[in-house]
C-alpha cells in the first residue's frame, strides 16, 4: 500500500486518497470550437506511461484537497507531490 | 519418561508441565514448549504422512516453516484446520491431529498404488493424458480432484476470534536470530521505535538450535539479556510467533501474530490470530536462512532429514531423532550435528562427505572423536520404506556400494539464505558462487539484509551485520543516539567450501530422487521438462509444479534451479529464479478478515427513524450502506400486497416515508449560481429564492451521472440534492470541478446529508394533514418551492414536491429532532388512516408516473436525450458534458432511448433487464442470432393501474409507440407494445411534475 | 503511559459548525475570533481550544468549531453575523455527528485495531486532530487530553456500528484491567 505524502496533512495510507487520474490535462477552451476527434482525444486518450507520471490524488478521507503526484509506475517511488494548477516539476531522479 | 526417545535432560522444554495429545486416535505425550513434530519424534514417530502426487510415506524433514512433509490436520469436534505445520504448531493439552492423504490409514494407503504407477506419470502427466476428449475433462477434473488435494476445509463457520492491528515504527526487525536481536538492540538503544517480529515462540532464531557461545557464555544466555533489555524498554513491540508475510510498497509489511493453535481453547479472551499491517520506516531483514536438502534416490524417506533439524531436536528439545545416524553432507556445518547428537549419547553411524576432501576443523573434531568420516562419496540410495534402515553409498570414483545400517540420515547441502521479503520488496538477487545460492544485490531504499539473510554464514559476522544494520537504519530515520560498534567474541572454527554442483545424483541411478517434497517432483521431472522446451524457470515451475505447494519450495527452489542449469548446460548465474511473492506463508481467511465479520462485515448506516420502522416490522434493503424499509408488510403480507397496499394510500390518502438518505450538499457564494448551472444541464439560475427544480448532472462524456432537485435558499445559496448512492460522489464531484477546473469560483460546498433528516408525506391528503401542524400558509406554496417553518414546533425546510408524482411535501428537519417529528406526523395522520411506505412503493409510484430512477433507467451510456429530457437542457450556457451532447455517436437516431412497455397479460411482470426483439423466436435453438434491440429497465405491477407496467430503453425510442417487441423471458417470447414512459395522468392533468 | 482503565464513552451529538473561509485573511481571523472567542488554527491537524469550546482544523479553508456550552442555532447565527460580507461560509451541522471517547492506558491500541494513523505521542500530540478512517468508516479523532482521551467524530448514521465496532475492540482489555465500553 502506497504512503502518499498529503501536502497538508503529511503521509498517509493510500486507502484515505482516490486517484484522479492522468494530470496535466488542459480542458479545451472552447470546446465547441473541436471537432469531435479532438474532443475524443481530450475525453479518452490518456498516455499512460511506464515509468515516471504525473496523477492528480485527492485526500478522499482527510482533507479532501486535491493535488499533483509525480510517480514512477514501475519502482512506485513518489517524486514529490505539488499544487493543483502548478506545472510538473522537472526533477532529476531524486 | 514415557517417550521413548526423550532424552533424560536438556532442551527448552518444560519437564513441568507434561501434556497429552492425540494423533491419528492415538494418545501420546510431550511437554509444553514442545511443538507437534518434537513431540512425535519423542515418540518415535516418524512417519507423519502421505505425499501429494505418488502417495509415498513421508516423515519430518525440517523444523519450522520449511517443513513440506510434516502438514496435519488438526480437529476438535466439528472445527477442523488441514495444512497445520507439525514443525510450527505449539504442543497444548488434549490436541488432536491427524495425518492426510491417506486412505484408509497412514500405514496402509491404496494411494500408494500411484507410487507404483508413477514411472508412467511424469510431469505434465495430467495435461497430456486428459486432453482428450476435452468434453470428458469435467469427468476426469472431479476423479483427480478426489486423489489430489491434502486435508480437509472446514464446513462450520470458523468460531474464533481474529483482528489486525496497525502499527508504526522507525525500525522494524524481521527474525530474531542472533542478526536480528543484534540490529534491535542498536537501533533501539539509539532511541527509535523498533517493532521485532519473529515467527518463533521465543527469541534466538537458529541458536536456540545450536550450543554455540558469544561472549564467553552460552548464545542463549546472550539472547535472554538482549530480550530482557528489548523488553525494558518503552519504544520496543516484541512480537513472538509473528510471522511477516508480506513485503509491499513503502514500507508496508503484513504478518500474522499467533495467540492460539487450531483448537486450542481460549482462556483469555484474545484473538486467535492477529494480522499485523505495519508501516516501518526502515525495514531490517534478518529472516535467516533454510538448510538446503541433499537429492539422491529415494531421498524423501522418513528417517531422512534436515542435518540442522536432526540437531536442533536434540538441542533445543532434548529429542532424539535416531539411535544409529549417519551425516550426509556438501558442506562443514552438518558435521555440528555429528558432534551435537554425539555429545547427547546418540550413536553416529557415519559422516558422508560428497566433497573430495574434509579437512576443516569440525571434521577433525569429529574423527577426534572417533567417527568415522568417508569423503568423495555419492549417495547411490537408500533402504527402508516406511523408515529408513540403511545409506547406500559408493565413492565418487566407483567401485564397490557400501551399505550404512541406520535409522536417521541428517543430510546438508548448505544453507538459503531466507531472501523472501527481499525479493518481495523488489529486491534483485544474484546467484553466490561459493554459497551456491542466491543472495540479494546490495540494498533496496530503506530496506536491508542481514546475517544469513544475506549470506553471512558466521555467527560473528551475523551479529556485525545486525549491529551495523540497526544503527545505520536509526540514523537514517534522524536519530541522533550512538551506539558502539560491537565486536563480540564467538567460538567458531574455521568452515571448508561448501561443494554445491555435487550434490544431485548421477542420472544413471534411477529410483526416484526428490527436488520438491511437497508435490513430489523429481530430478527425472525437471530434466524431462527441459527436453520438452519448459527450460525457463517461470514455464518450468508450472510445468512441473515445483515450487508450488504450500511450502513455495522453501527446500527445493534452489536444487530446481541448479537442475535447470545443468540441464541447459549452463553456468547458475544465467538463471534468474522465480520472484517471491506474498503472502511468505498462508494467511488463514480469518486473519484477513480480522473483526470485520457478522455484524461488523461492513459499516451499516441508519436513518434517525430505524428503530420505528424496525418496530413496524419492516423488511430493509441495503442502499449503499444505507438500511432503508423497502416495506411494511402485515402479518402474512406478501410483499406485493404490502406494496400494492402502500402504493394505495399514497395515490388515494396520505402515507409517510423516511427519505433521510437522499444526500444533501449545502452551495452557497457569490458565484454559486455560475456554479450551480455548470453543474447541471438544466438551467438553474433562473430560480426564484424558495423554488425547487429538478435537474441531470452530466458527467464530461455527456452521460446522466446523477439527478436531484436544487432548491435555491438565498441569492448565493442553494441546497443541492442528490440520490441515495451518489451523495459522497457528487459531494467530491463537486469539490473536484471547483479546486480543479474552477478555482476562480467563488463557492463552498458542504455536505449537510447527515445533519438532516428527511420525511416525505405523500398523497391527496397530505396538506390536510401538515396544514395545521406548521406555522406557515401551506396553500400558498407553489408546486416545487421551499419554505423555512416550524413543523410541530421542530425548525425545518419544507419542500412541496414529490417523487411520486401526485401531491406530496418533503420536510427535512435536523437530525436529532427527526424521530419525535416522525412520531408527531403519524399520529397526527391516524385520522388520515397513514401508513408508511418503503423503497420499493416508491419505485413503483415514480415508474408510474415515468419518472426515471438514475441506476435503473441510467448505467453510464444514458444521456439526458436518451431518456427524453431534451427540451430541458439549457443548450445557451456552459455545463458539464455539453459539448459531448453534440458527438456524432450521441445525435444517432437508433440510440435506445426511454419508452414505456405493456405486457397483453396485465399480471404479467417483466423481469428487469430482460432483452428486447424485433421478431419473436420460438425457441433458443433458433438458427439465426437476432438483434436485441433494448432491454427493460424497471418494471413492476402496479395497483392504481390495475396491471404491470415496465419501462426500457428501446432503439428509435418513442418512434416506435405502438409497435409490438418481444421481451426474451426463461427462454419464450413474451409480447409487449411500445407506449409513452408515463402510465399515471397521461394526460397531464395535475401539475405535480 | 498512565496505568488508567481503557473504557469507551458515548458523549452523544455535539455543537458543530462548519466553517469555510480564507485564514490568510485578518478580517476572517478577526470576526471569528469575536464569534468564538478562537482564531482558526492554520497548521494542518491542530486545534485552538477555551475551556470546553474548540475549533479543529480539517482542511486549509475549513474547519470545524465544537462546543460543549453553546446551542448550535445561536452559535451559527453569531458567527454568520460576525463573518457577513467577506467571502466565508457557516453551516451549523450539529446532528451530523456523534462523538465517542477512547480514553484509558489501551486507548491507542483499541484505535490502532481499525486505523491506519500513527498516534504515537512522538507522531501524535495533545491537541492534535485527524480526519481519517476507522473501521472503514470516516473518523474525525482529537486528541482531548494526555490521559489519553481521544475523541471520535463519526456520522450520525455509523454511530451504532462505530460503537458496536469499539465495543469488540476494547474487549481484550476489559478482561485485564476492568474497563468500560457502552
Amino acid at each position: 500500500m502506497l504512503l502518499i505524502p498529503c501536502p497538508w496533512c503529511g503521509p498517509r495510507d493510500e486507502t484515505e486518497f482516490t486517484c484522479g487520474g492522468e494530470a496535466h490535462i488542459v480542458t479545451p477552451r472552447a470546446p465547441e470550437d473541436l471537432d469531435d476527434e479532438a474532443w475524443g482525444e481530450f475525453l479518452y486518450l490518456r498516455t499512460n506511461p511506464k515509468g515516471r507520471c504525473a496523477e492528480r490524488w485527492v485526500h478522499t478521507h482527510g482533507c479532501r484537497r486535491w493535488f499533483n503526484v509525480l510517480r514512477d509506475t514501475v519502482t512506485e517511488r513518489i517524486l514529490t507531490v505539488y499544487e493543483v494548477g502548478a506545472r510538473p516539476p522537472q526533477a532529476g531522479d531524486d | 519418561m514415557t517417550e521413548r526417545n526423550r532424552l533424560e535432560a536438556g532442551g527448552r522444554i518444560d519437564r513441568s508441565h507434561p501434556l497429552e495429545f492425540r494423533f491419528d486416535g492415538r494418545s501420546l505425550t510431550g511437554y509444553r514448549g514442545d511443538t507437534l513434530a518434537s513431540a512425535l519424534l519423542a515418540n518415535g514417530v516418524h512417519l507423519v504422512g502421505r505425499s501429494f502426487k505418488y502417495h509415498r510415506p513421508r516423515g519430518v524433514l525440517g523444523i519450522g516453516a520449511e517443513e513440506p512433509n510434516a502438514l496435519v490436520q488438526v480437529a476438535r469436534g466439528a472445527q477442523t484446520e488441514p495444512n497445520v505445520r507439525a514443525t510450527q504448531l505449539m504442543l497444548y493439552e488434549g490436541l488432536e491431529a491427524s495425518s492426510q492423504n491417506r486412505w484408509p490409514s497412514l500405514a496402509v494407503d491404496l494411494g500408494g498404488l500411484a507410487d507404483l504407477a508413477s514411472s508412467w506419470m511424469p510431469a505434465g502427466f495430467y495435461y497430456k493424458t486428459f486432453m482428450w476428449p476435452a468434453r470428458l475433462w469435467p469427468f476426469y477434473e472431479r476423479a483427480i480432484r478426489r486423489m489430489a488435494g491434502l486435508g480437509r476445509a472446514p464446513a462450520a463457520a470458523d468460531p474464533d476470534d481474529y483482528d489486525h492491528m496497525h502499527a508504526h515504527c522507525d525500525v522494524l526487525v524481521v527474525g530474531a536470530g542472533a542478526a536480528g536481536l543484534a540490529a534491535a538492540l542498536a537501533a533501539a538503544r539509539c532511541g527509535a521505535r523498533v517493532i521485532l517480529a519473529d515467527d518463533q515462540s521465543e527469541a534466538g532464531g537458529q541458536l536456540l538450535g545450536e550450543r554455540y557461545e558469544i561472549g564467553g557464555r552460552s548464545a542463549l544466555a546472550w539472547v535472554s539479556g538482549a530480550m530482557a533489555e528489548l523488553r525494558a524498554m518503552s519504544e520496543v513491540r516484541v512480537l513472538q510467533r509473528t510471522t511477516i508475510t508480506g513485503h509491499y510498497d513503502h514500507g508496508y509489511l503484513i504478518g500474522c501474530q499467533v495467540f492460539r493453535e487450531p483448537g486450542q481453547p481460549d482462556p483469555v479472551g484474545v484473538p486467535r490470530q492477529r494480522l499485523w499491517k505495519i508501516r516501518a520506516r526502515r525495514t531490517v531483514i534478518a529472516a535467516g536462512s533454510i538448510e538446503r536438502p541433499l537429492v539422491f534416490p529415494d531421498n524423501d524417506r522418513p528417517g531422512i532429514m534436515l542435518a540442522f533439524a536432526a540437531r536442533a531436536y536434540c538441542n533445543r528439545y532434548g529429542v532424539r531423532s535416531g539411535s544409529r545416524v549417519v551425516v550426509v553432507t556438501a558442506c562443514d556445518d552438518a558435521y555440528r550435528t555429528a558432534l551435537d547428537l554425539a555429545a547427547a549419547g546418540v550413536g553416529i553411524a557415519a559422516v558422508v562427505d560428497l566433497r573430495p576432501s574434509g579437512s576443516g576443523h569440525l571434521p577433525r573434531q569429529v574423527r577426534a572423536r572417533g567417527i568415522e568420516v568417508l569423503i568423495g562419496q555419492r549417495i547411490v540410495g537408500v533402504r527402508g520404506r516406511a523408515r529408513v534402515e540403511a545409506l547406500r553409498t559408493q565413492s565418487s570414483a566407483g567401485g564397490a556400494i557400501r551399505e550404512i545400517a541406520c535409522d536417521l540420515v541428517a543430510m546438508s547441502a548448505g544453507w538459503i539464505p531466507s531472501v523472501h521479503l527481499f525479493s518481495q520488496a523488489r529486491g534483485e538477487l544474484q546467484f553466490d558462487e561459493r554459497l551456491g545460492v542466491f543472495v540479494p544485490l546490495g540494498r533496496l531504499e530503506n530496506v536491508v539484509c542481514v546475517g544469513a539473510a544475506r549470506g553471512t554464514a558466521s555467527l560473528r559476522g551475523a551479529l556485525q551485520d545486525g549491529f551495523f544494520a540497526g544503527q545505520v537504519a536509526a540514523q537514517a530515520c534522524g536519530l541522533a543516539g550512538r551506539e558502539e560498534a560491537q565486536d563480540i567474541a564467538t567460538v567458531e572454527p574455521e568452515e571448508a567450501p561448501l561443494d554445491w554442483r555435487g550434490i544431485f545424483g548421477a542420472a544413471s541411478l534411477g529410483g526416484r530422487q526428490f527436488v520438491d517434497f511437497q508435490n513430489d517432483v523429481t530430478v527425472d521431472d525437471v530434466r524431462l521438462a527441459v527436453r520438452e522446451g519448459y527450460d525457463a524457470p517461470e514455464h518450468l515451475k508450472r510445468y512441473t509444479t515445483a515450487g508450488m505447494g504450500v511450502d513455495q519450495g522453501r527446500t527445493g527452489n534452489i536444487n530446481v534451479l541448479a537442475l535447470l542449469a545443468e540441464a541447459r548446460a549452463e553456468a547458475m548465474t544465467t538463471i534468474a529464479p522465480t520472484t517471491f511473492r506474498p503472502p511468505y506463508q498462508a494467511l488463514s481467511f480469518g486473519a484477513i478478515a480480522g473483526a470485520l465479520v457478522g455484524p461488523l462485515h461492513a459499516p451499516t448506516r441508519k436513518t434517525p427513524m430505524h428503530d420505528w420502522h424496525a418496530g413496524r416490522g419492516a423488511v430493509f434493503e441495503n442502499v449503499g450502506q444505507w438500511k432503508r424499509p423497502r416495506h411494511y408488510p402485515s402479518a402474512g403480507e406478501t410483499l406485493q400486497a404490502a406494496v400494492d397496499r402502500e402504493c394505495l394510500a399514497v395515490r388515494r390518502g396520505v402515507a409517510i416515508a423516511d427519505v433521510s438518505t437522499l444526500g444533501n450538499i449545502d452551495v452557497q457564494g457569490p458565484d454559486a449560481e455560475a456554479f450551480i448551472d455548470r453543474i447541471y444541464c438544466t438551467r438553474m439560475s433562473a430560480l426564484g429564492i424558495g423554488r425547487c427544480r429538478y435537474g441531470l448532472m452530466l458527467r464530461q462524456d455527456g452521460m446522466i451521472f446523477d439527478d436531484g432537485i436544487a432548491a435555491r435558499l438565498g441569492e448565493q445559496h442553494y441546497l443541492v440534492s442528490t440520490t441515495t448512492a451518489g451523495a459522497a460522489s457528487v459531494f467530491a464531484w463537486m469539490e473536484e470541478w471547483l479546486q480543479t477546473e474552477w478555482p476562480d469560483l467563488r463557492v463552498y460546498c458542504t455536505s449537510v446529508t447527515e445533519h438532516y433528516a428527511q420525511i416525505a408525506l405523500s398523497g391527496p391528503r397530505s396538506l390536510e394533514l401538515l396544514g395545521p401542524l406548521v406555522d406557515i400558509e401551506l396553500d400558498a406554496m407553489p408546486f416545487m418551492s421551499m419554505r423555512e417553518a416550524r413543523v410541530a414546533g421542530v425548525p425545518a425546510r419544507v419542500f412541496r414536491l414529490s417523487y411520486t408524482g401526485g401531491p406530496g411535501f418533503e420536510i427535512a428537519v435536523p437530525a436529532g429532532r427527526a424521530y419525535e417529528l416522525w412520531t408527531t406526523l403519524f399520529g397526527a395522520g391516524e385520522r388520515f388512516g397513514i401508513i408508511a411506505y418503503g423503497t420499493e412503493a416508491m419505485h413503483v409510484l415514480r415508474a408510474e408516473r415515468g419518472f426515471i430512477m438514475v441506476g435503473h433507467e441510467t448505467d453510464g451510456s444514458v444521456t439526458p436525450g436518451d431518456l427524453g429530457f431534451e427540451g430541458r437542457l439549457a443548450m445557451d450556457k456552459p455545463f458539464i458534458g455539453k459539448r459531448s451532447l453534440r458527438r456524432a455517436d450521441l445525435l444517432r437516431l437508433d440510440r435506445k432511448r426511454l419508452v414505456g412497455l405493456l405486457t397483453q397479460a396485465p399480471d404479467c411482470v417483466l423481469p428487469e433487464g430482460a432483452q428486447l426483439l424485433d421478431e419473436p423466436i420460438d425457441s433458443p435453438q433458433s438458427a439465426a442470432p437476432v438483434a436485441m434491440i433494448g432491454h427493460v429497465t424497471s418494471s413492476y405491477f402496479s395497483a392504481h393501474c390495475a396491471r404491470s407496467i415496465a419501462l426500457g430503453l428501446v432503439r428509435g425510442g418513442q418512434a416506435r409507440l405502438g409497435d409490438t417487441l418481444y421481451a426474451w423471458v426463461d427462454g419464450r417470447a413474451i409480447e409487449v407494445t411500445v407506449t409513452a414512459p408515463r402510465f399515471l395522468d397521461a394526460a397531464g392533468k395535475y401539475a405535480y411534475g | 503511559m498512565s496505568g488508567e482503565r481503557t473504557a469507551i464513552v458515548e458523549r452523544g451529538s455535539r455543537t458543530s459548525i462548519v466553517v469555510r473561509g480564507d485564514a490568510r485573511d485578518v478580517r476572517f481571523v478577526r470576526a471569528m475570533a469575536a464569534a468564538t472567542g478562537l482564531e482558526p488554527p492554520v497548521a494542518p491537524g491542530t486545534t485552538a481550544h477555551h475551556l470546553l469550546d474548540a475549533v479543529l482544523w480539517l482542511g486549509p479553508d475549513e474547519w470545524l468549531v465544537v462546543s460543549e456550552t453553546q446551542p448550535g442555532h445561536a452559535l451559527a447565527s453569531r458567527m454568520q453575523q460576525a463573518l457577513q460580507g467577506l467571502h466565508a461560509a457557516v453551516i451549523d451541522v450539529s446532528d451530523a455527528r456523534v462523538v465517542y471517547a477512547v480514553t484509558g492506558a489501551h486507548a491507542r491500541d483499541v484505535l490502532a485495531k481499525g486505523c491506519a494513523l500513527d498516534l504515537h505521542p512522538r507522531a501524535f500530540s495533545l491537541g492534535q486532530c485527524a480526519s481519517s478512517l476507522l473501521a472503514e468508516v470516516p473518523v474525525l479523532i482529537h486528541q482531548r487530553s494526555a490521559e489519553p482521551c481521544f475523541e471520535l467524530y463519526v456520522a450520525r448514521s455509523v454511530g451504532e456500528y462505530v460503537r458496536a465496532w469499539l465495543r469488540a475492540a476494547v474487549r481484550e482489555h476489559l478482561h485485564a484491567s476492568g474497563g468500560s465500553s457502552p
